[in-house]
């Protein structure tokens, strides 16, 4: 690739690469944006971007490209919403090996297939050499919100239960054991996957979820802490029962990691009703998705709105919010 | 000193006039002062009033010169030994023609909030012979008190010192205990948690379930614990564990249900005579042990220690002892000597030791609640001994260890007995609040020249230990009445300290500063020794964020005032997994490994560690780098094999110091250090000792070897920088100092340089101190 190269060398790229596979009427109608019907009685439009970068680009389980799909309907889903269509801009870095890009190009459009929602409009730019970190990849998805489905995280109350989908930690330890070369006995992969089939089925079966978020960068820790503020109440998790990887939590161990932390790509965190959080559990637990789901903890009465964690010893352990990485606080 | 000035100008005046009014500060409530007043008023035949207000207590006093002189000299010569008079102010009045007798006034309220609670004291002799007299009315009562003793601080709620705002407020005296505490010639007067078993507090037995235990509270407990059981015993500031020291079983369960933790306990005795074969007693050390505050003191174990004590503190070259010091405690005694009518057992060895843990279940704030208790001991304790005197204030026993040659105690952890007694600054200035650190975490508020430490809270990982933080603000911003104009923090911004810190000065609208850990850490000696001008800072200590963003923790610095700069620092080692590099030395010896460019030796040295390989790929990959010379201890321990993981903090130098002991002094044949200028200062690099302990076969060798070593090298060190400097002073602070060896070393040293070294004796040296340094900094800063 080469930085400028406006156009008849982008205009092959873009034909080649992505209209090629992305493939669909949109991206075939050759406008600079897409129009798109509206399903009929859908209650709330919902839109979302998130831009992706990642470091290694490849990684075991995934790359930035499914990841730039599965983030941004993530995020969507997060909002009660069913996504139906995605824009991507790509920044490339002048001198970025086409083999690569288009490695990318391909396991995204398999990620948007798969998940059922297209890529429809899109924008590339290239940067000079050093001014990039190979590919940045900027999705923005919009979808429905169907009537009646209202999430926040100021709607939860003392008393309602926190779930999550599944083993936390894979992606962040995936991606951590990349960057230090280090191997394990079970490998551990990234757990990049879109999350909307499940929303859907959750909120199917419980309608009265109070908020939904998915833990990437700050992982579980950052959530609950999200949630904490946002309801003016404490949030009470029992180590035991969140469910972790042996071979996640060793490497954890092994690199100084808390998995609460560590970012995920395909989980998500629940909260509802008390009442409703078996049957809920149950769900998720019907769902590929959510075989692994979990009831860890609860929204408790705490005027210091404390993130707290009942350890595996007993007594409470502070789970508080980071304003960076993890660093070392033993005096 | 401005107390001292005031003072001076009282004397001038003595002599001339005929009628003074004194305003006396500092401890001086609740003490006994005013009927120590009244007497010598009475004795010098001077007319006049004392009374107690919000600054302390006001009198005045008319007379000859010469009786006002005498009364001014014994005023402070004879006071009571619970008193501490910090500052006198002296009006010159005219005589008052009616003036006649000499009356106590009752209280004053209102005006600027100057008085301070005392600590809490051990029962006093007379008291303790009372409580053990059977002809006495409060004969085996387990909460006689009088003014110069007994619970303070821990039941007071707000000032002033009254009954009515303590948690005796809900027992009415009964006219026996009225005519004491109303009769200044009495010394329970005005005595405010004044009872008897006719109208005070009860103790009650109860077992694991709760159900109350039929027979004699005291007799039981004692039967319980010598069949070896553990008992939660209500204390002053909290709970303890008990069970008897001697019986091995009793000790290992105990470790068993407070989970396998290894930290030694600390056990309690009768009296001196009863550490006979146990530990070494040097006069200092008898001092501080039978000292009215009562702490905890490190004593260095005897040979037969470990024998008669199995389990109380193994590996570790001292035990930590407490002599008792409620009425509760000596009775437990008195009951195990079958309640002999005779003195004596008092100064008798006894064999009866207890062990006495703090009863904080998994490192959260001590339990100081009955229904706490219940709640949380269970499983733990197989019996709860509980009176209904409220615990108002949380505080845990002080620990401090006599230093050979340094002259003074050093605290290792500073509550009950000296909380909230206050540090006396070089000068006044805005009050300010400061939040301390992470571990260890303690605050400091101060006002005028005085500085309040509060007592030890905890470590901020723990939920409950961060409530109590908070609460011991509001707590003691309320006895003290301040507001302060900033809020001191440390770098780090997760610490929750740091939090508290920013979302404190918003609500007051005031600056929320940060101090380096290191830079606190140097100030908290300066604030204490009241030193102004320009000193060398020797911060050995862990990791504390650094003004650059990486980890220090071996720091020469050149402090002066509210500034700080880094003249020189350790070598950066590895850490490799950050915070558990912290708890596993074998990390630390991996990093060593991979500094000395033997990395590849890593995986077969440490083959016992599963994830050995990796961490060496980790470390040859390039991780985070400290300059904390903790973290040089922990490489040493590692490396020699003393230690792979630790269970408590500072648990491998402990065991490196306890090692070295046991070996003794050590002659060096060589430096095992360089100095090298480096862009980032003068730089300590203890590599060539790393080298030599690879291949020590001798681990109490290589124990002695690492500390003469280092010793060596933190002295030229220092000396170069003194040089180059031209400062002569060096102030030494940070968790290392905790070690005796290493502290030894450097004094003597230093002191061979002719360097003068000061070091931390008003407060800990490691973080318990840190917020002291915090908050002198800061206010040094807005001024
Ligand atoms: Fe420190
Ligand atoms: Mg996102
Ligand atoms: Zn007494
Ligand atoms: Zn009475």
């Amino acid at each position: 690739l080469s930085h400028g190269s406006g156009g008849r060398a982008m205009a092959q790229l873009i034909r080649e690469l992505f209209v090629r596979h992305f493939d669909n009427d949109y991206l075939r109608a050759q406008n600079d944006g897409a129009c798109f019907p509206l399903p009929a009685g859908a209650g709330r439009m919902v839109m979302a971007t998130d831009s992706h970068v990642v470091s290694p680009l490849f990684f075991p389980g995934g790359d930035i490209g499914c990841l730039s799909v599965h983030g941004t309907v993530n995020d969507v889903a997060m909002t009660g919403g069913q996504p139906l269509y995605l824009a991507a801009g790509f920044i490339l870095e002048e001198g970025f090996p086409l083999a690569d890009l288009q490695r990318i190009v391909i396991s995204m459009a398999a990620a948007a297939k798969e998940a059922g929602v297209p890529i429809v409009t899109g924008d590339t730019k290239v940067v000079e050499q050093g001014k990039g970190d190979g590919v940045f990849i900027t999705t923005t998805g919009v979808g429905v919100v169907a009537p009646g489905i209202e999430l926040a995280p100021q709607r939860i109350r003392p008393g309602d239960k926190l779930l999550v989908s599944g083993y936390l930690g894979d992606h962040g330890v995936a991606i951590m054991s990349l960057r230090e070369n280090l191997s394990f006995e079970t490998a551990i992969e990234s757990d990049t996957a879109a999350l909307h089939g499940l929303v859907a089925a959750m909120l199917d079966a419980v309608p009265g979820i109070r908020s939904l978020r998915d833990p990437t960068r700050g992982g579980l820790a950052a959530v609950l802490n999200e949630f904490a503020e946002a309801a003016g109440c404490g949030m009470l998790i029992h180590e035991k029962a969140i469910p972790v990887r042996g071979a996640v939590a060793a490497a954890c161990e092994l690199l100084g990691l808390d998995p609460l932390y560590v970012a995920n790509e395909g989980k998500l965190v629940a909260v509802c009703p008390a009442e409703d959080a078996e049957r809920l559990l149950a769900v998720m637990r019907a769902h590929p998705q959510g075989r692994d789901a979990a009831i860890i903890g609860e929204a408790i009465v705490d005027a210091n709105g404390f993130v707290q964690m009942e350890t595996v010893f007993g007594g409470r352990r502070m789970v508080d919010w980071l304003s960076g990485e993890q660093l070392p606080r033993i005096c | 000193m401005a107390g001292e000035r005031r003072t001076a100008g009282f004397f001038e005046h003595a002599g001339l006039r005929a009628r003074l009014r004194l305003r006396l500060r500092g401890i001086v409530q609740g003490v006994g002062f005013r009927p120590f007043v009244h007497r010598l008023a009475h004795e010098l035949d001077l007319l006049g009033w004392v009374r107690n207000d919000a600054g302390g207590v006001t009198l005045e006093v008319q007379g000859a010169d010469a009786a006002l002189a005498v009364f001014a000299e014994r005023l402070r010569r004879d006071a009571p030994a619970a008193a501490r008079i910090d500052a006198v102010e002296t009006e010159t009045l005219a005589p008052e023609a009616d003036a006649a007798g000499f009356t106590i006034l009752a209280s004053e309220a209102g005006g600027a909030n100057q008085a301070v609670i005392g600590p809490d004291l051990c029962v006093c002799p007379g008291c303790l012979a009372e409580l053990c007299d059977p002809a006495n009315r409060r004969y085996r009562y387990a909460f006689i008190n009088c003014t110069d003793c007994g619970p303070r601080y821990t039941i007071a709620a707000r000032l002033p010192y009254d009954r009515a705002h303590t948690s005796m407020a809900s027992f009415t005296q009964c006219p026996a205990c009225l005519a004491e505490y109303t009769d200044p010639f009495n010394r329970r007067f005005h005595a405010e948690p004044n009872a008897c078993p006719v109208c005070g507090p009860q103790l009650t037995l109860l077992d694991a379930s709760g159900q109350a235990i039929a027979g004699d509270p005291i007799a039981e407990t004692l039967a319980r614990i010598r069949r070896g059981e553990i008992v939660g015993l209500k204390g002053l500031g909290g709970f303890h564990l008990a069970c008897d020291a001697r019986n091995a079983a009793a000790v290992a369960e105990l470790r068993r249900r407070k989970d396998r933790e290894e930290k030694p306990l600390a056990i309690m005795v009768a009296n001196r005579a009863s550490l006979a074969g146990l530990a070494e007693l040097g006069l200092e050390e008898a001092t501080e042990l039978e000292s009215r505050a009562r702490p905890i003191v490190l004593l260095r174990k005897l040979p037969g220690a470990d024998a008669a004590l199995p389990g109380v503190a193994p590996d570790l070259a001292w035990l930590g002892v407490m002599l008792p010091y409620t009425p509760l405690h000596y009775l437990l005694y008195h009951e195990s000597v079958g309640r002999s009518p005779s003195a004596s057992w008092l100064n008798e060895a006894q064999p009866l030791a207890l062990v006495m843990t703090s009863a904080n279940p998994h490192g959260e704030p001590l339990v100081t609640d009955n229904a706490e208790a219940l709640t949380g001991l269970q499983g733990i304790a197989d019996a709860y001994l509980l009176h209904d005197r409220g615990i108002l204030i949380r505080t845990d026993d002080s620990v401090l260890r006599r230093q050979p040659g340094s002259g003074s105690p050093q605290f290792i952890r500073r509550a009950r007995g000296f909380t909230p007694t206050a540090i006396l600054l070089s000068r006044s200035g805005p009050p300010v609040l400061a939040l301390g650190g992470f571990f260890k975490n303690a605050l400091c508020f101060t006002r005028d020249e005085e500085a309040f430490l509060s007592q030890h809270i905890g470590d901020l990982d723990r939920v409950a230990n961060c409530r109590a933080l908070e609460a011991a603000v509001e707590h003691l911003q309320g006895l003290l009445q301040v507001q302060p104009q900033a809020v001191a923090h440390d770098l780090h911004p997760d610490f929750f300290s740091t939090q508290l810190a920013l979302r404190l000065a918003e609500r007051w609208q005031v600056p929320a500063i940060g101090v380096q850990h290191h830079h606190a850490h140097i100030a908290a000696v300066l604030a204490e020794h009241r030193i102004a001008e320009p000193v060398l800072g020797l911060a050995l200590d862990g990791v504390g964020l650094g003004t650059d963003g990486t980890a220090w923790g071996g720091e020469l610095l050149r402090v002066e005032g509210a500034g700080f700069e880094r003249l020189g620092h350790l070598r950066p080692i590895g850490l490799p997994g950050g915070d558990r590099a912290a708890r596993e030395p074998w990390r630390m010896g991996a990093a060593g490994l991979d500094l000395l460019g033997r990395g590849d030796e890593i995986a077969t040295r440490f083959s016992a560690e599963p994830g050995a390989a990796q961490l060496a790929q980790m470390l040859a990959r390039g991780v985070p780098q400290t300059t904390s010379i903790g973290r040089w201890f922990d490489a040493a321990a590692g490396l020699l094999g003393v230690q792979a993981r630790m269970s408590f903090e500072g648990q491998a130098a402990m065991r490196l110091e306890g090692l070295a002991e046991a070996y003794g002094e050590l002659r060096l044949n060589e430096a095992l250090h360089v100095l090298s200028a480096q862009p980032s200062g003068l730089m300590l690099d203890l590599a060539p000792l790393l080298l030599d302990l690879l291949n020590e076969p001798d681990t109490g060798r290589g124990a002695a070897l690492f500390h003469a070593a280092l010793i060596q090298a933190l002295v030229e060190w220092v000396g170069a920088a003194a040089e180059s400097s031209g400062i002569r002073t060096v102030a030494c602070a940070g968790g290392c100092f905790l070690n005796a060896i290493l502290a030894r070393g450097l004094r003597r040293g230093l002191a061979e340089r002719g360097l003068q070294m000061l070091e931390a004796r008003a407060a800990p040296p490691g973080d318990g101190g840190l917020a002291l340094g915090q908050a002198w900094v800061v206010r040094q800063q807005i001024r």
